[in-house]
C-alpha cells in the first residue's frame, strides 16, 4: 500500500516501534540527568542494550511458530534450572543473591521466568483438549508450571518477581477460558491468605515495605523514605518540570535508587505532569499495540503467549509506577525501557520480540501465508 | 452474560469468544489502570505540587545559623572587661547521636576529656533537651579540631565549629560583676523560642552584666543556605548573610582598678568598692574570692562546683550586692552629720566614762576617752558619744539621715539582685518583732551595731555622700549624660568639719594610722568598723576559727579636702578593722600613683603565691586531683546555683540579726580599731593559713592618738 518506503520496513509494527524508541531515548535523557549530567555510566548503556535486544527482538520475530511450539518446555525447564542453579549458588555462597555471573554477563533467571512462563502456558493451553478446559486437568498443570518458579523466586526472596510471575500466569490461564468461578473463588482464597501470607510467608524487611507503604510518614527516615521522597519528586515537579538536569532530589541523592526503581521519579521532577502524561501513554500505545496482536491473532497459542507476554509488560509498568507514586509497597520491579538495567531490558524486549514474532505470524497468514493449525 | 463457561458446550469457537470477551476486559482494566496513574500524577504533581515543591527544597537547603559575636564589655575607659576570641570548639547535638556511647567515647579518645568532664558530659546529655546543643570542649588547637573533622563520617550528631568564645582577660577579678556566658538551658529555650538559643556555640549571659545585659550584647545571627545532599555533605554555598555583632555595653568600671582590687583582697574574703566622687561612677567593684567566668562557659563543671561551693569564703557569692554586715563604727560619721543637722553643736562635748549611762543603765565604751566632742567622737571613734546624741535627737530622726545617705537603700543598678540590708528604727522593730524601741536599741544602732546590717556597696555610697554632701546615685553604665546630684542639704562647713575628722581617723590622732597613703599630697579620709559576729563567751573576734572573727570594715574618700574617690572595703571576718584599711590605703595609692600601689601589691603576691587567677588554678588543680571519684556526678544548673547561693547570703545576713536580738547589749570589749591599730604587727593574720605576719606596705609610723 506504500510504494515509497521498502516493504521490510514498511511491513514492521510502527505503532509500537515508535513510542518504544520514543521512550528509550527519553528513558537516556532521564538516565543521563541521573548521572549526574553524563552518558557514563547509565545512559551510554542503556541505549548500547536497548540496541543488542532490538535485534535479539528482531531475530526472534523471525522465528517460526513450530520453533516456538518446540523450544517453550525446554526453555521453561532450562530457565528452572538456572533458578535452581542460583538458590544453589546462593546456598553455598552463604546470603541471598539473584543472579547468576556468565562471563561478562550477569544473569538473572528470574527475569527470563516471566516470559517462559507464559510460553510454557500457552503452549500447555495449545495441547490441551477443548473438553478439558473445565476440568482439574486445565488446572493442575499450569498451577505447577506457575507455583515451582515463584516459589524459587520468592526463596531468593525476590516478591515483586514471584508476584509477576504469578500474574501473568494467572493472566494467561484466565485468558485460556477456564470456568470463571474458579477465579472468583481463587480470588476469595487470596482474600483470605493474603493477611496469613503477610504474617508468616514474608520477610520482616518485606513486611514492612508493606506497613510503611499504607503509612509512609510513619517512618520518614527509615522504610517510608523511599516512598516519601519519591513522592517529594514528582510532586515538585509541577506541571513542567523543573527542567532537564535540574532535580535536585535526584542530584542530591535524596531519592534513592534514581536510575533503577525510581527513575520515574527521576524523570518526573525534570519534566513534569507532562513528561508523567508522555511516560504513560508511550506504555499505553505499545500495550495496545500488544493487545491487538493477541487479539488478532489466530490461534489460541499465538493468542495465548501474546497476551502473557502483554501481562507481564503490563505488570511491569503498573506496579512501578504505582510503587513510585506511593500506590504499591516498595518491591524491586524497574520500569521497563526507562530503568537502567540489562534484565529488565531484556525480558521486555523478549516481550516486544515475540509480541512481533505474532504479529509476523498473523500478518504473513493474511497475506496468504502458509497458516498451520 | 456469563463469562464464564458452561461445561457442555466446549469448543473451539466458545473459546475464542471468551478470549475476546475477557481479554477487551482486561483491556479496558488495563486502560483504567492507565487512567489512574495519569490521575495520581497529575494529582501530586499539580494539585500537591506547592507542597511537595516547599519539602524538596527543605531537603535541598539547609539553613544553618552563624553565632553572632557578643558584644564586649568595656571598662569606662574603653579597654575590654569581656572580649571574644577566635577557637575551635566542638559540640554535640544529642538528639542527633546515632550510637551514643560509642560516639562520646571516641570524641572523649580524641579530645582527651579526663573522667569527670566525660561524666559531666554525659551527665549533661541525660537533663538536656535533645535538640539544644552541648558544648564538649572548647579552645582546641588545631590538631585536635581536626582530628574531629575528619572523623565526623562516623559522629553524627557531633558538630565542630571554628567559631568566638567569650573571653575575660582579668578572670575572677571580674568574675561576680561580668558574670558568664553559657549555653542557654531547656527552661531558657522555652521561654524564648529563639532558635538562635539552640545553635550550637551560641551562648548566652548567664549572670552579672552578661545576663543582665543579654539583649544588648547578643547581636544578629549571621546564616548561611548551603545546598546539602542527602548525606548531609555540602554541595555549594547558596548564600551567606554574615553575623552582626551585638553591642558593647560599657560600664564605669575602671579595668585596671578592678583588677588590682580583687587581686589585692589577696586570701581575704571580702569586698572592695570604689565610687567616683564626681560622677558616682562605681569605678571598681571587686568581690573575692571569686570564679573564672572563662572557665563557665562550658558549663559549670562537677569538680569546679563542689570546690567552689565547699569553700567557706563562698567564691559564688557577690559580696558587694549581697554581703550584709553590721556597718559597726562606719556610721559613726554620717550619725555626726545627722546630729549636726538636727542642730547639735560640733563643739558641744560630752565625758565619756569608759561609758556612759543612757536612760538607767550603762552602756560600756571601748575605751575611756574622758572629754568627747563630735570630731574626737569620730577619730577616736568613742562609743559614748554615740550613745548620748542618737538618745537626745532619737534615733528614728538618725534613721531618716541613714536611709537618706543609702544604707537600706536598693539602688538603680543593672543588677540580678541586690540586698538592702537594715537600718532600724522603732516602725522596722515593733512590724518585725511586735516590740517597742528600747534604748539599748538605740544604743547600738547609734554605732552601727544590733540590727544594723549594709552591704559593701551602701558603704561605699554613704561614704560618698559623706564626702560630697551630694546625693550621687551608684551607677554602672557610663554615659555622658549625667544630672547633677542634688545637695543632701549640709552646709560646707559641715561637711568639712566631717572631712578634718575623718581624715584625723588616717592622719591624725585617729585610729587607724597605718591607713596613711603613701602619697605626700594626698591625705586619705576614713572611718574603721569592726562588727562582732559571735559573744565574746565564743571567740575575742580577733583570733581563733576564721568564721567566729569580727568582720573587719572601712569606708574612706580621698583627698579629704577636695574628695575624688570614695569608697568602701569589707573584709569578713579580718579580725577587725586592721584587716580593712591597709586594702583600702593600696587601693587608693594604685589611683594616684599606679606604680607604688603595684610594687605593694606585687610583693604581696610573692607572699601569697602568684595572682588570684593563678592561685585558683592551682587550687583547682590540686582539688581535681585530691577529690577525684568522690565528686557527685552531676553539676546543678545554673539557675540553681544562682538560688543557692542567694539563699545562703540572706541565711547568713539574718544569722547577724539573730546574733543582735540575743545581745542586745553592746558588750564591753575593745572597740578594736584602735586596739589594733597599736598593735600593728597582730592584724594582718587574718588568714588560717599561718603566713608571716609581716606589715605588707610602707607605713608611715604615725599611729598616734
Amino acid at each position: 500500500m506504500n510504494t515509497v518506503i521498502p516493504a521490510p520496513i514498511a511491513r514492521q509494527p510502527w505503532s509500537m516501534l515508535t513510542p518504544l524508541t520514543l521512550l528509550t531515548f527519553f528513558g537516556a535523557a532521564v538516565l543521563y540527568s541521573a548521572a549526574g549530567g553524563s552518558f557514563s555510566p547509565f545512559a551510554d548503556t542503556h541505549l548500547l542494550r536497548f540496541a543488542i535486544f532490538l535485534v535479539v527482538a528482531l531475530v526472534i520475530a523471525s522465528l517460526p511458530r513450530d520453533l516456538a511450539k518446540f523450544v517453550a518446555y525446554p526453555a521453561y525447564i532450562g530457565v528452572l534450572v538456572l533458578l535452581l542453579g542460583v538458590e544453589a549458588m546462593g546456598a553455598v555462597g552463604g546470603g541471598s543473591q539473584r543472579w547468576l555471573e556468565l562471563g561478562p554477563i550477569r544473569l538473572q533467571p528470574s527475569e527470563l521466568m516471566k516470559p517462559t512462563v507464559a510460553l510454557a502456558l500457552a503452549r500447555f493451553y495449545d495441547t490441551l483438549p477443548t473438553g478439558m478446559f473445565s476440568s482439574w486437568r486445565a488446572l493442575l498443570p499450569a498451577g505447577v508450571i506457575i507455583v515451582m518458579p515463584a516459589l524459587l523466586v520468592l526463596m531468593q526472596p525476590d516478591l515483586g518477581t514471584a508476584l509477576a510471575i504469578v500474574f501473568s500466569g494467572a493472566v494467561v490461564m484466565f485468558l485460556a477460558g477456564l470456568p470463571m468461578s474458579w477465579f472468583l473463588s481463587a480470588g476469595a482464597a487470596a482474600a483470605v491468605a493474603v493477611p496469613l501470607a503477610y504474617n508468616f510467608a514474608l520477610k520482616p524487611y518485606q513486611q514492612r515495605r508493606v506497613t510503611t507503604f499504607l503509612d509512609p510518614e510513619s517512618d520518614p527516615l527509615g522504610s517510608g523514605y523511599h516512598i516519601t521522597q519519591s513522592k517529594i519528586a514528582i510532586g515538585s515537579g509541577g506541571f513542567m518540570g523543573k527542567g532537564f538536569n535540574e532535580g535536585s532530589q535526584s542530584h542530591l541523592q535524596y531519592l534513592p535508587e534514581p536510575h533503577t526503581d525510581f527513575v520515574f521519579a527521576t524523570m518526573a521532577e525534570e519534566w513534569g505532569f507532562l513528561g508523567g502524561l508522555f511516560v504513560i501513554v508511550c506504555f499505553g500505545l505499545i500495550l495496545y499495540w500488544g493487545l491487538k496482536v493477541a487479539r488478532n491473532a489466530t490461534n489460541r497459542f499465538d493468542r495465548l503467549l501474546a497476551a502473557g507476554m502483554v501481562a507481564t509488560m503490563f505488570f511491569y509498568i503498573a506496579i512501578n509506577l504505582m510503587m513510585v507514586m506511593g500506590m504499591a509497597p516498595v518491591v524491586g520491579i524497574p520500569l521497563p525501557f526507562m530503568s537502567h538495567g540489562g534484565s529488565s531490558m531484556m525480558t521486555n524486549m523478549l516481550c516486544l520480540g515475540t509480541l512481533m514474532m505474532i504479529h509476523r505470524w498473523t500478518t504473513q497468514g493474511r497475506s496468504g501465508g502458509l497458516q498451520t493449525n | 452474560m456469563p463469562l464464564g463457561l458452561t461445561k457442555k458446550i466446549l469448543n473451539e469457537s466458545v473459546l475464542t469468544d471468551s478470549f475476546d470477551r475477557r481479554s477487551f476486559a482486561l483491556g479496558l482494566g488495563g486502560l483504567s489502570v492507565g487512567m489512574l496513574l495519569a490521575g495520581r500524577m497529575g494529582y501530586l504533581a499539580i494539585a500537591e505540587n506547592d507542597k511537595y515543591a516547599v519539602e524538596s527544597e527543605s531537603n535541598r537547603v539547609n539553613l544553618t545559623l552563624i553565632p553572632p559575636r557578643r558584644g564586649w564589655i568595656l571598662d569606662r575607659n574603653g579597654a575590654p572587661l569581656a572580649s571574644n576570641e577566635a577557637d575551635f570548639r566542638v559540640d554535640i547535638i544529642p538528639e542527633r547521636l546515632q550510637d551514643r556511647s560509642r560516639e562520646i567515647e571516641t570524641l572523649g579518645k580524641l579530645l582527651d576529656l579526663d573522667e569527670s568532664k566525660m561524666r559531666d558530659l554525659h551527665a549533661k546529655i541525660d537533663e538536656s533537651a535533645g535538640y539544644a546543643p552541648i558544648e564538649v570542649a572548647s579552645g582546641l588547637d588545631y590538631d585536635k579540631f581536626a582530628a574531629v573533622s575528619i572523623r565526623l563520617p562516623e559522629l553524627p550528631g557531633v558538630v565542630p565549629q571554628r567559631g568566638f568564645s567569650r573571653y575575660y582577660p582579668t578572670g575572677p577579678s571580674v568574675g561576680h560583676l561580668i558574670g558568664y556566658v553559657g549555653a542557654a538551658s531547656r527552661e531558657e529555650f522555652e521561654k524564648d523560642r529563639n532558635p538562635l538559643l539552640i545553635t550550637p556555640g551560641y551562648k548566652i549571659g548567664k549572670d552579672g552584666i552578661e545576663k543582665q545585659f543579654e539583649q544588648t550584647l547578643r547581636g544578629k545571627p549571621g546564616a548561611r543556605r548551603v545546598e546539602v545532599t542527602a548525606a548531609g555533605r555540602i554541595v555549594r554555598d547558596l548564600s551567606s548573610r554574615a553575623d552582626v555583632q551585638g553591642d558593647p555595653v560599657q560600664l564605669t568600671i575602671d579595668g585596671p582598678l578592678q583588677d588590682y582590687a580583687a587581686r589585692r583582697l589577696g586570701l581575704e574574703s571580702g569586698s572592695v568598692v570604689v565610687m567616683d566622687c564626681l560622677t558616682g561612677d562605681l569605678l571598681c567593684m571587686a568581690s573575692m574570692p571569686s570564679f573564672d567566668p572563662n572557665s563557665f562557659s562550658d558549663g559549670i563543671g562537677s569538680v569546679e562546683y563542689a570546690m567552689l561551693s565547699e569553700n567557706d569564703r563562698v567564691p559564688l557569692r557577690n559580696k558587694v550586692l549581697k554581703g550584709l554586715y553590721p556597718p559597726g563604727s562606719t556610721v559613726k560619721p554620717m550619725h555626726a552629720m545627722a546630729f549636726m543637722h538636727e542642730g547639735i553643736d560640733p563643739e558641744e562635748s560630752i565625758i565619756c566614762g569608759g561609758g556612759r549611762r543612757i536612760g538607767n543603765r550603762f552602756f560600756n565604751c571601748w575605751s575611756n576617752h574622758g572629754q568627747v566632742n563630735m570630731a574626737k567622737g569620730i577619730y577616736q571613734s568613742c562609743d559614748s558619744y554615740f550613745y548620748h546624741f542618737a538618745q537626745k535627737v532619737g534615733f528614728d530622726k538618725v534613721a531618716d539621715y541613714a536611709r537618706r545617705f543609702g544604707l537600706g537603700q536598693e539602688f538603680d543598678l543593672p543588677v540580678a539582685s541586690q540586698f538592702y540590708g537594715t537600718v532600724p528604727d522603732p516602725a522596722w522593730k515593733l512590724k518585725k518583732y511586735g516590740q517597742q524601741w528600747q534604748p539599748y536599741d538605740t544604743v547600738n544602732a547609734s554605732i552601727g551595731q544590733g540590727y544594723y546590717l549594709a552591704s559593701p556597696l551602701q558603704l561605699a555610697v554613704m561614704a560618698t555622700r559623706i564626702a560630697t554632701g551630694r546625693h550621687f546615685e551608684p551607677a554602672l553604665i557610663k554615659t555622658d549624660k549625667r544630672k547633677p546630684a542634688p545637695s543632701l542639704d549640709f552646709k560646707p562647713d559641715q561637711i568639712a568639719y566631717i572631712r578634718k575628722a575623718m581624715s584625723d581617723v588616717v592622719n591624725g590622732p585617729g585610729t587607724a594610722g597605718r591607713a596613711r597613703l603613701p602619697i605626700d599630697d594626698v591625705l586619705i579620709a576614713g572611718k574603721t568598723g569592726t562588727a562582732q559576729v559571735v559573744s565574746l563567751s565564743v571567740s575575742n573576734g580577733k583570733s581563733g576559727p576564721w568564721k567566729y572573727r569580727d568582720h573587719g570594715l572601712f569606708i574612706f574618700f580621698a583627698p579629704f579636702d577636695n574628695p575624688r574617690y570614695a569608697g568602701a572595703v569589707v573584709i569578713e571576718h579580718g579580725g577587725g578593722s586592721g584587716a580593712a584599711y591597709p586594702i583600702a590605703r593600696d587601693v587608693m595609692t594604685f589611683m594616684f600613683d599606679p606604680q607604688k600601689g603595684l610594687d605593694a601589691l606585687n610583693a604581696l603576691e610573692k607572699e601569697w603565691g602568684g595572682t588570684a587567677q593563678q592561685r585558683l588554678q592551682r587550687r583547682y588543680a590540686e582539688y581535681a586531683r585530691a577529690a577525684g571519684e568522690a565528686i557527685p556526678a552531676s553539676p546543678p544548673l545554673d539557675r540553681e546555683i544562682q538560688a543557692r547561693v542567694d539563699a545562703e547570703a540572706r541565711l547568713d545576713a539574718r544569722r547577724s540579726e539573730a546574733f543582735a536580738r540575743k545581745n542586745p547589749r553592746p558588750a564591753r570589749r575593745a572597740d578594736s580599731d584602735e586596739a589594733q591599730a597599736e598593735q600593728p604587727a597582730a592584724t594582718p593574720a587574718t588568714t588560717a593559713s599561718p603566713t608571716p605576719t609581716q606589715t605588707p606596705a610602707p607605713t608611715p609610723t604615725g599611729d598616734g592618738q
